[in-house]
């Protein structure tokens, strides 16, 4: 546990501490601004599930871009060869570094928060859509971490881990998209629903929060997980 | 201390361990010595417990690196090849990230912080970012890191690299002042390294132990023979032409240069002495010999011999 920790700090404060951190949450906030206000203004009523829905779409490039250096800065400064002779387990230091990216999405999360609020100001907003939102977002958004560390263990390239993270997060999250599935046949068509990203994050993004669908990012989650930690035992 | 049995280990189609054995004992400084590529650093890998080899296995402590590699790690301290650091972390910062992760604490991890920046000379430069400092004091983080939990065991992959010289006396003054309660293994290419720190040297080529023992066992072993040096002034293209065609010259090969001034390591066809025959040499063609001596077979030309011939 207290090596958990100790990598957890050291990742966590990473993030607070490169500029890099702080443009992404920047651009973050104002792009899920922009989505919101445009919503608001355009339509002209408060629609979170129009925000919510967008979501998935803004995480395919912040997420990416904040696990790409996970495993991939490692490799290329050579610090992987310290980590790994500190006498920590592999699966401590993934953790570690898998909540540390989780809690920056989660202060991400909680920055958009004066948006619901000045909503309750607004209007009358839907309490349980806005708590199911922010946790579907942030079981998605753990999915997408976990893919993201995963494309990062496979290179040492930033960019290359980047691009293949945001890769394996739209395929995953397509194949369960309306448009796809209308051109598969029925019985293929429900595996696909069931694989598919998205549709999972509706149901919750709704406010229903099924088991099956914690069951199917949990599973996510620890698959690519499982993935990673497999590849940085491998490959040295 | 430290035991390698049989270490074999394979990267593709290159065999960069072929079979390496050694024992290192409690309080031992041993200088692991090999040119470019002998497989070093993939032993030091191995016996840190970051590498897996293909075959055979390292004990440390009475440990199998293999089957308890968390309590191998408890037991080194290693400073890897080139020195490896997170650039934009402050220094106290990653000595605080080291020791958090080796299991300190509070008022001990501040205590630690406090020996090892003492030790290493790093108190003034806490503060600062790594990616700030001069090479020479990365390298002192890198030693600082490696001895924040005070391990028995360092393991040091050529801690003196790319310092100048006034830095890597220090350095090696340093080793050695750890040297004294420790086990410590430092792998260098550089001879003058092992002569001033080492209690005993191991030295290894093409992934295998070509020889071991103290120093001055290396050179006793040594095939007897000496080797000429000459200096000359100048004409070295002329000169290595003519050197080639002597007949009382078997060998000769350019050691140094200094400025216009060359030095060669000339090997005598048979035992004869051509000190006199050199002399007559130079003055027949005009070159300017300054200076000419004999010596017997030192460290160095052991490494030679033991790393270059097939
Ligand atoms: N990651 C790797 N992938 C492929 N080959 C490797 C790798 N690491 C080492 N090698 C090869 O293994 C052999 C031994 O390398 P090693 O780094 O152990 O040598 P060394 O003695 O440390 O050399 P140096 O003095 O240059 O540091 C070399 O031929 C090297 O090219
Ligand atoms: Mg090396």
């Amino acid at each position: 546990m207290k090596g958990v920790r100790a990598v957890f700090r050291k990742e966590f404060r990473s993030y607070l501490q490169s500029s890099m951190g702080y443009i992404y949450l920047v651009v973050f906030l104002v792009l899920a601004n922009w989505l919101f206000l445009r919503g608001f203004f355009i339509v002209n009523q408060l629609s979170f599930r129009s925000f919510f829905l967008l979501m998935p779409w803004l995480f395919l490039l912040f997420i990416p871009a904040i696990t790409m250096r996970i495993w991939a800065e490692e490799r290329k400064l050579g610090t992987i060869e310290i980590l790994f002779t500190l006498p920590l387990k592999e699966s401590q230091v993934l953790i570690g570094k898998f909540l540390a990216s989780l809690a920056f999405l989660g202060i991400s999360l909680l920055l958009t928060l004066p948006l619901p609020i000045t909503g309750a100001f607004l209007g009358s907003p839907d309490v349980g859509q806005i708590v199911g939102g922010y946790l579907g977002a942030l079981f998605l958004g753990a999915a997408y971490i976990s893919i993201g560390t995963f494309a990062s263990s496979l290179t040492d390239s930033q960019i290359v881990a980047f691009i293949l993270g945001a890769i394996i997060c739209f395929a995953l999250f397509l194949v369960g998209e309306n448009f796809v599935l209308v051109t598969l046949p029925p019985s293929i068509a429900s595996v696909f629903r069931y694989l598919g990203l998205g549709s999972h994050f509706d149901s919750i993004a709704r406010g229903v929060i099924d088991s099956r669908d914690v069951i199917y990012y949990l599973s996510v989650i620890w698959f690519f997980l499982y993935l990673s930690l497999r590849v940085v035992e491998d490959k040295r | 201390m430290i035991e390698v049995n049989d270490l074999v280990k394979t990267y593709g189609q290159v065999r960069a361990l072929d079979g390496v054995s050694f024992s290192i004992r409690k309080g031992e400084i041993i200088g692991f010595l090999g040119p470019n590529g002998a497989g070093k650093t993939t032993t030091m890998r191995i016996i840190t417990g970051y590498l897996r080899p293909d075959g055979g296995n390292a004990v440390v402590a009475g440990y199998d690196v293999a089957s308890y590699p968390i309590e191998v790690k408890r037991r080194i301290g290693y400073l890897p090849e080139d020195n490896p650091l997170y650039m934009d972390m402050q220094v106290r910062e990653y000595l605080e990230f080291i020791g958090e992760a080796r299991g300190l604490e509070g008022s001990e991890l501040k205590e630690s912080m406090d020996r090892v920046s003492e030790i290493a000379g790093i108190s003034g430069v806490l503060k600062r970012p790594v990616g700030e400092l001069s090479r020479g004091y990365r390298q002192r983080v890198g030693l600082a890191q490696a001895l924040l939990h005070d391990p028995d065991i360092l393991i040091l992959d050529e801690p003196t690299s790319g310092l100048d010289p006034s830095q890597i006396v220090e350095i090696r003054g340093l080793i050695k002042e750890l040297g004294r309660e420790k086990t410590v293994v430092v792998s260098t290419h550089i001879l003058p390294e092992v002569s001033a720190t080492s209690s005993r040297v191991i030295i290894i080529n093409k992934g295998r132990i070509v020889a071991e023992g103290t120093i001055e066992e290396l050179e006793r072993k040594a095939e007897k023979g000496e080797t000429l040096y000459a200096v000359f002034r100048d004409g070295r293209a002329d000169l290595e032409r003519e050197l080639s065609s002597l007949d009382f010259v078997e060998d000769f090969q350019l050691v140094s240069v200094d400025g216009d001034e060359f030095k060669f390591a000339i090997k005598p066809r048979g035992d004869e002495d051509i000190r006199e025959k050199l002399f007559d040499f130079a003055v027949e063609h005009n070159f300017k010999l300054l200076e000419i001596w004999r010596e017997r077979a030192t460290l160095e030309e052991v490494f030679l011999q033991l790393t270059t011939e097939e």
